[in-house]
This record gives structure tokens, sequence and C-alpha cells, in this order.
């Protein structure tokens, strides 16, 4: 291995940012690809899904055998409000592989007896966010239904471009929210990327079955990354 | 730790290699490149070796992890990439099979 390929790995992993070490099997000669770079061919086709799924392996291509070493961040949810829905999401997500952070600043919300054994912090999302910034490995969920508590966390999402953002409320206070976060400078586009109202389309009405489609509707968001550009780009 | 959402850089072998390296010391990295069956650590999985025999990391339950150290000091030595191959129908099955009943195949190469 390259010392240089080693040592650039190991910035970006510490960088929660997705690299890919690609060694020829034959020579052994290796590089990094870090997401968005540009590779043709076959070997570009196989290193695209190994973004997308995690998964390393071996591939032949130019007449060559080359082993993809995918190293992705672990993927987290961090939830907005310390409310009854994300005590069920909260070990939920954990469960399915995903850590979770709560952010309340109402400390009658944020207690460690309503929230046992998860990453709480009883501040405002402004303080939390500062010291541990979102990034595009960390799903969003916003549930206070406060626009004091959830814009802010919104708004830094979208800059971050976390691979799910997710508000809860109805078609009519997402629409007050919009001129909201186009007053805050978000783009239509950048809001466009929020599922609102929250969650996938399950019917759910108790706040377990509602944690239920807002974790199914991030995992979808998190194992179809990508997708999406390139669906536009055919 | 599985899940943190952070690199635990004490157990990490890839950090460890990198202090390794920086220390002046010679490596060897050993990576987990296809599994078949029943095998106990994902492809892509690290061992870290330096030309001492110390080791971190694992590309197995702890079966064959005493062959591919001694594989990477010959690396280390020679700078020559080998490509092992370990499980119950392997002729070193009755060494250093895997229990498990399946089958990898491990990259072992020197840093640099």
């Amino acid at each position: 291995m390259d010392p240089y390929a080693l040592k650039t790995l190991n910035a970006e992993r510490r960088a929660r940012r997705a690299a890919i070490l690609v060694t020829d099997l034959g020579d052994g000669r290796d590089r990094i690809v870090r997401e968005g770079d540009q590779v043709a061919g076959d070997l570009g086709t196989a290193i695209a899904k190994a973004f997308r799924t995690g998964n390393s392996g071996s591939v032949e291509a130019e007449g060559r055998t080359f082993f993809l070493n995918a190293h992705l961040p672990q993927p987290r949810l961090v939830v907005i409000g310390a409310v009854h829905i994300s005590q069920a999401l909260a070990p939920m997500a954990k469960i399915a592989g995903y850590p979770v952070e709560i952010i309340d600043p109402r400390t009658a919300f944020a207690t460690p007896d309503r929230f046992p054994d998860v990453a709480l912090h009883a501040e405002w999302p402004e303080d939390v966010l500062k010291r541990q910034p979102l990034d595009s490995y960390t799903a969003l969920a916003a549930v206070t239904h406060d626009p004091k508590v959830d814009d802010f966390a919104l708004k830094a999402a979208l800059d971050a471009n976390c691979f799910y953002v997710g508000a809860l409320g109805s078609r009519k206070t997402h629409a007050k929210r919009v001129e909201r976060l186009l007053a805050m400078g978000a783009s239509a586009e950048q809001i466009a990327r929020i599922h609102a109202p929250i969650g996938l389309d399950i019917g759910a009405a108790s706040p377990g079955e509602i944690a239920v489609a807002v974790l199914a509707q991030a995992i979808h968001a998190f194992r179809s990354r990508g997708l999406d550009a390139k669906g536009a780009a055919a | 730790m599985e899940n943190s959402i952070y690199l635990d850089e004490a157990r990490d072998p890839l950090i460890i290699a990198e202090g390794w390296m920086k220390d002046g010391k010679d490596v060897a990295i050993a990576t987990v490149v296809e599994t078949w069956g029943s095998a106990p650590r994902p492809v892509g999985s690290h061992l870290v070796i330096d030309a001492d025999g110390n080791f971190h990391g694992s590309v197995s339950g702890g079966c064959v992890e005493g062959a591919v150290v001694s594989e990477a000091i010959d690396v280390i030595d020679s700078g020559k990439a080998r490509m092992l191959e370990f499980g119950v129908a392997d002729e070193t099955a009755w060494q250093v099979g895997l229990s498990c009943g399946g089958r990898i195949k491990v990259y072992v190469e020197r840093l640099g």
C-alpha cells in the first residue's frame, strides 16, 4: 500500500467522508477515490455501486482485477425534539444500525429518565451543532413542531447536505415553514429535499408507528443515495 | 466499537498502521478480499502487522491470524505482496483452517 494513500484514506475517515481504496491485485498499485470523483468505464460503475452500498469486493475491469475497499462513515440520525416519537425512534434506529443523538433545549422533555441509553443534549441545536456539525452521512429528523427549535437545525441540515431531512407537521404547517426557510436564505431546491409531512405513507398513527415510518424513510434515503442524480442524467 | 460515529483510533488497524509508519516501523497490511460460506470477518477487514510480529485488527475470528502474521513478516522482508487462502478445503486446513467451515482469501502487502 502506498503510504500516501493510507494517510489520505485515514484523513478522509477521520473527517467522516466516504472514500474507496482501489487496489490493482495484479501489480499492487493503489489509489484513493473520493465520493464524486469521476471514474470511467466498468471500474467507475463498480465504484459508484460500492459508494452506495458500502460493500467491498473485487471487480474485473480493463482486463485487470481490482479490489475496492469501501470506507463509508457510520450513518447516524440526529433527532431534534425529545418527544414521544423520539422515545420510540431512538431504540429502533439504534437496532437498525443508525446511532441516534437527540437535541432539545426544553429540559422537561430532554431527561435521561425518558431517554435511557441515548446521547441526549438538553441544549439549543445552535450550540450542539456548532460542536458536532452535521454531514452528508447524518440524517436529521425535526419533530418538535416548534419553529424556534426546528428551523435552525433544518437549515443546517440542508446546508450540510444531510442524506435525509424530515420535518414533522401538516402540509399547512410545512407551507409556513417553507416561507421561513426561504427567508433564512435556503433555496427552493434545498427546501424540496425536506420530507414533510415526515415519514413513509404507511398510515402511521401512534408515536411508535410514526417512528417506524420515519426510520424507513431515512433508510430508503440512505440506500438510494446518488440514484436520483443518475436517473436525471439518463 | 461498532456503531461509533467516530473512529475508535486506539483500535483502528489503519490508524495504527499509519502511526507505526510515522514511528519508522516496517508494516504489512492484510486485507480480506473474498469470503465464501460462513466467514467470521467481512470482506475489507484488516490485520496490520509490524516487523516484530505485533498486530492489530483481524481477518478471522482468531483462527488464521498466526499464519497471516508469519506470512506478513516475509512480505515485509521481500516487499512482494501475497494472496493467501484459508478454508476447510485447503491443504492447510488441519493446521490453521477455519473451524466455521468458511473460506477466505487474504491479500498481504507491505506498506511503502
